[in-house]
């Protein structure tokens, strides 16, 4: 397993770039937290001696040892409320939740017990706890590992909520979590794992509060996230073929949602498709429309339309699967349909 | 089940309020979000709806009382109820023209507006969303079309009952669809979508949005239609415009111009009043107890669009005393009073933004207060929808500043030149009052008068406020 070539030690380019994927800025984050700060360690299920369900720590174990990168059994609300009690006692734990699915065994421990103890204590105890977790579908893994509910996390003060992206954000956003004083959930889009891209070979660190404008456009703005927001640049692409500039957003973070550059970019092009894996009914994107008309009811020249997955649990077979989840042609009709 | 209709605190200091006028009948049937009185809070005269559906059994309130926030005003009895053969249709909904602006500075009208009923002319198309709910249309007669054709009928916003088939069976076909569509100039004005972006920019760009054709869905109105509209109407009026002329302002061009041009006409204007006018000035306080009582006697008797507000009987007694003091009528030209023809009475309606317009009731004297009053209510309402007509923006012989629904008591203005004297009308005030006397709590008024001293001399003007104290004291006769 070791000899696999993990990019662990990413060959300097003459150019100071690199050539990497997701997964593998994911690791190098999480090399470099544990390498750099001795109070951090990763746990749960298979994150050791297999490399993490979906490979993201292949190799960690064998470079910082079985103390810093721990397998538990599987006991999602065990190692999460273990986690929040070494976060107490001043380590800083990064839990990894096999999928989003799972985390609901442990949703008493986030909800009741890491979102709540600073305020329950009036600010003395902070839970500084990163969980990382795979998120949504297209993999053929069937309803009971394929849902996004990170629009739920979303939901609960307390905690901040990212979804990193990009290769840069998936590289810079772990070590800004770890560096809050309180939960941070990381939500890693399932298909994105092996999604190149280039990065500095400096890359470091980014926010994690702020939404970023993926692409300029006029004339609509694509709200998307994780997942979402590779299907939303490839709409705009599409609808740039028929004169429409669509604008991109990637949210970043879901909680709290950046309500300056979302009203900002609607305000310029006074029209919005909000793109979201999740369920429409009472999920994000219904939260981040209903935003859009508080904020710029003004400014809107047509209703906020959505984009989100068909309300059924994510089927098993591929044809289904696809036709469930929100998909490019889609977000080009709603766009059309606002632009008009 | 049977509800209140009470007095709303409309503000955090609000503690009581005037019904101004009721503008729903007993026996009428409402619905959550008409209309249901208008209700002066010292502040400004504010339309107030209904929380509830229902019929209305009993109005407990008479339009002139001041009650308390949270009295029962008028009772509402269950919607299944009988309802009247034909619901008379309640005074029109105030179409949420700019909301943000409204929200921020409501009613900013500084005129003989006063309590300004129903300030939208009776012909605006009523399209806030729960108006349409709430008045289902009858079902019509549907023509045969298939489900294809209905779905892309319904995509073209276009109505099958509307179509005549041409297909077997007069079945209504694709083609017949896209006729209709293309013949269509627009939806009717009650269906009509109006995006909100689209009705902002139409409010700044001075559009009228009801002229607007709408490209979008069902016909909506949306953004790139008004500025399509708004260029070929900025072309039209722009010769119109340019008055040498210190008009007091000029109604048509788009707002930001119409605002700026204005401020700078008014400053002009008001410059050369100062420089040039001696302005002398008398007052009078005015006891409106029998105008009031008339008013409530009156407005008991007549249907809710008739009823009359003390501001319009303020302007009728102005108008009758210029006729019988024309010494104050007219313009001073070339060093001498030329009296007016007739009584113009300008009327000044600060419009939202700012611009400050003074447009005419022509032959003011000759009309009888019920005219006077429907004269008034629609010049506020076009002034302040900027559809002012440019004869009424032709010189009034003078002008009356009403500010009593700012809350200011007394007025003391300047005079718009070329005219010799300007009347300030306060606000209706509850003061100790000696009568006969006895010493009572009645309305009163502040009237000032503002007069060239080149042209007349203060007996004048006392002769004139005079005149019309004489007259409110008789309201039966104005």
């Amino acid at each position: 397993m070791t000899t696999l070539s993990t990019g662990a030690t990413p060959v300097p380019a003459a150019t100071g770039t690199v050539e990497t994927t997701y997964r593998e800025a994911l690791r190098e984050a999480l090399r470099e937290a544990l390498r750099e700060d001795d109070r951090v360690f990763l746990m749960g299920e298979d994150v050791g001696m297999y490399g993490g369900c979906f490979a993201v720590s292949l190799g960690l174990l064998e470079e910082f040892g079985p103390e810093r990168v721990r397998d538990t059994p599987l006991s999602e609300s065990g190692f999460v409320g273990a986690g929040i009690g070494a976060a107490l006692a001043g380590l800083r734990p990064v839990v990894e939740i096999m999928t989003v699915n799972f985390s609901l065994l442990a949703l008493d421990q986030i909800l009741n017990n890491a979102a709540t103890l600073s305020h329950m204590s009036g600010g003395q105890l902070h839970v500084p706890l990163v969980i990382r977790m795979t998120t949504g579908a297209g993999r053929q893994l069937a309803a009971q590992h394929s849902h996004s509910l990170e629009g739920w996390y979303a939901h609960i003060p307390g905690i901040k909520v990212i979804a990193p992206a990009t290769v840069e954000d998936a590289r810079g956003m772990l070590w800004t979590a770890l560096e809050d004083p309180d939960p941070v959930l990381l939500f890693e889009h399932g298909t994105l794992y092996t999604m190149t891209g280039t990065l500095p070979r400096d890359a470091g660190h980014v926010d994690i509060t702020r939404a970023a404008v993926r692409r300029e456009g006029r004339d609509v703005t694509l709200v998307s996230y994780g997942g979402t927001l590779h299907k939303a640049l490839a709409a705009a692409d599409v609808l740039a073929g028929s004169g429409v500039a669509a604008e991109v957003l990637d949210l970043r973070s879901l909680r709290p949602l950046d309500d300056a550059t979302i009203a900002a970019s609607v305000r310029k092009t006074h029209r919005a498709v909000v793109v979201d894996e999740g369920w429409r009914s009472g999920g994000l994107s219904a939260e981040v429309s209903a935003r859009i008309t508080e904020q710029c009811f003004y400014d809107l020249d047509g209703p906020v339309e959505r984009v989100c997955s068909a309300e059924v649990p994510i089927p098993y077979a591929q044809h289904l699967e696809q036709a469930a989840l929100p998909q490019v042609d889609q977000v080009v009709a709603a766009a059309r349909r606002v632009v008009g | 089940m049977a509800a209140d209709f009470t007095m709303p605190s409309l503000g955090a200091d609000m503690d009581a309020g005037t019904l101004v006028e009721w503008l729903v009948h007993e026996g009428d049937v409402v619905h959550r979000g008409d209309p249901m009185a208008v209700v002066d809070t010292d502040k400004s005269a504010i339309e107030v709806e209904s929380f509830d559906d229902g019929v209305v059994q009993t109005l407990l309130v008479e339009p002139g009382a001041r009650v308390a926030v949270g009295t029962p005003m008028a009772r509402l009895g269950p919607a299944e109820a009988p309802a009247p053969v034909a619901p008379a249709p309640v005074a029109p909904a105030e179409v949420p023209a700019a909301p943000a602006a409204e929200a921020e500075a409501p009613a900013p009208v500084a005129a003989a507006a006063g309590p300004a009923p129903a300030v939208q002319p009776a012909t605006e198309p009523v399209t806030t969303p729960r108006r349409r709910a709430a008045r289902p249309p009858a079902r019509p007669r549907a023509h045969p079309a298939s489900p294809p054709v209905r779905h892309h009928a319904a995509e073209l916003g276009v109505d099958l009952t509307s179509v005549d088939g041409t297909g077997a069976g007069g079945r209504v076909t694709r083609a017949d669809v896209d006729r209709a569509a293309a013949a269509r100039h627009r939806p009717p004005a009650a269906a009509r979508r109006v995006s909100p972006y689209a009705r902002r920019l139409a409010e700044e760009l001075g559009v009228d949005v009801d002229q607007v054709v709408g490209t979008g869905p069902g016909g909506a109105v949306r953004a790139d239609d008004v500025q399509a509209a708004a260029v070929p109407a900025a072309r039209r009026e722009a010769p119109e415009v340019a008055p040498a002329e210190p008009a007091p302002a000029a109604p048509t061009p788009p707002a930001p111009a119409r605002a700026a041009g204005s401020r700078d006409a008014i400053a002009a204007l008001m410059g050369r009043a100062k420089r040039e006018i001696p302005h002398y000035y008398v007052a009078t306080t005015v006891d409106l107890g029998p105008l009031t009582d008339w008013l409530r006697r009156t407005n008991r008797e007549r249907p809710v669009a008739e009823r009359l507000v003390p501001a319009a009987a303020l302007l009728r007694a102005t108008a009758l005393a210029a006729r019988a003091v024309p010494e104050l009528n007219g313009f001073w030209v070339d060093g001498r009073f030329v009296p007016g023809e007739d009584v113009h009475l300008g009327v000044a309606v600060s419009v939202r933004g700012g611009p400050l317009v003074a447009p005419a009731i022509h032959g003011a004297a000759d009309l009888d207060l019920p005219t006077t009053m429907q004269r008034l209510r629609d010049l506020v309402a076009r002034a302040r929808a900027g559809r002012l007509r440019r004869a009424e923006m032709a010189e009034p012989t003078l002008t009356v500043t009403d500010l009593g629904d700012q809350g200011v008591e007394e007025v003391i203005g300047v005079i718009y030149p070329p005219q010799v004297a300007l009347v300030g009308v306060g606000r209706v005030v509850e003061r100790p009052w000696a009568v006969d006397g006895m010493l009572g709590v009645r309305p009163v008024v502040r009237l000032t008068l503002s007069g060239d001293h080149r042209a007349t001399d203060g007996s004048t003007g006392a002769r004139f406020l005079a005149t019309i104290d004489r007259l409110l004291q008789h309201p039966e006769e104005l």
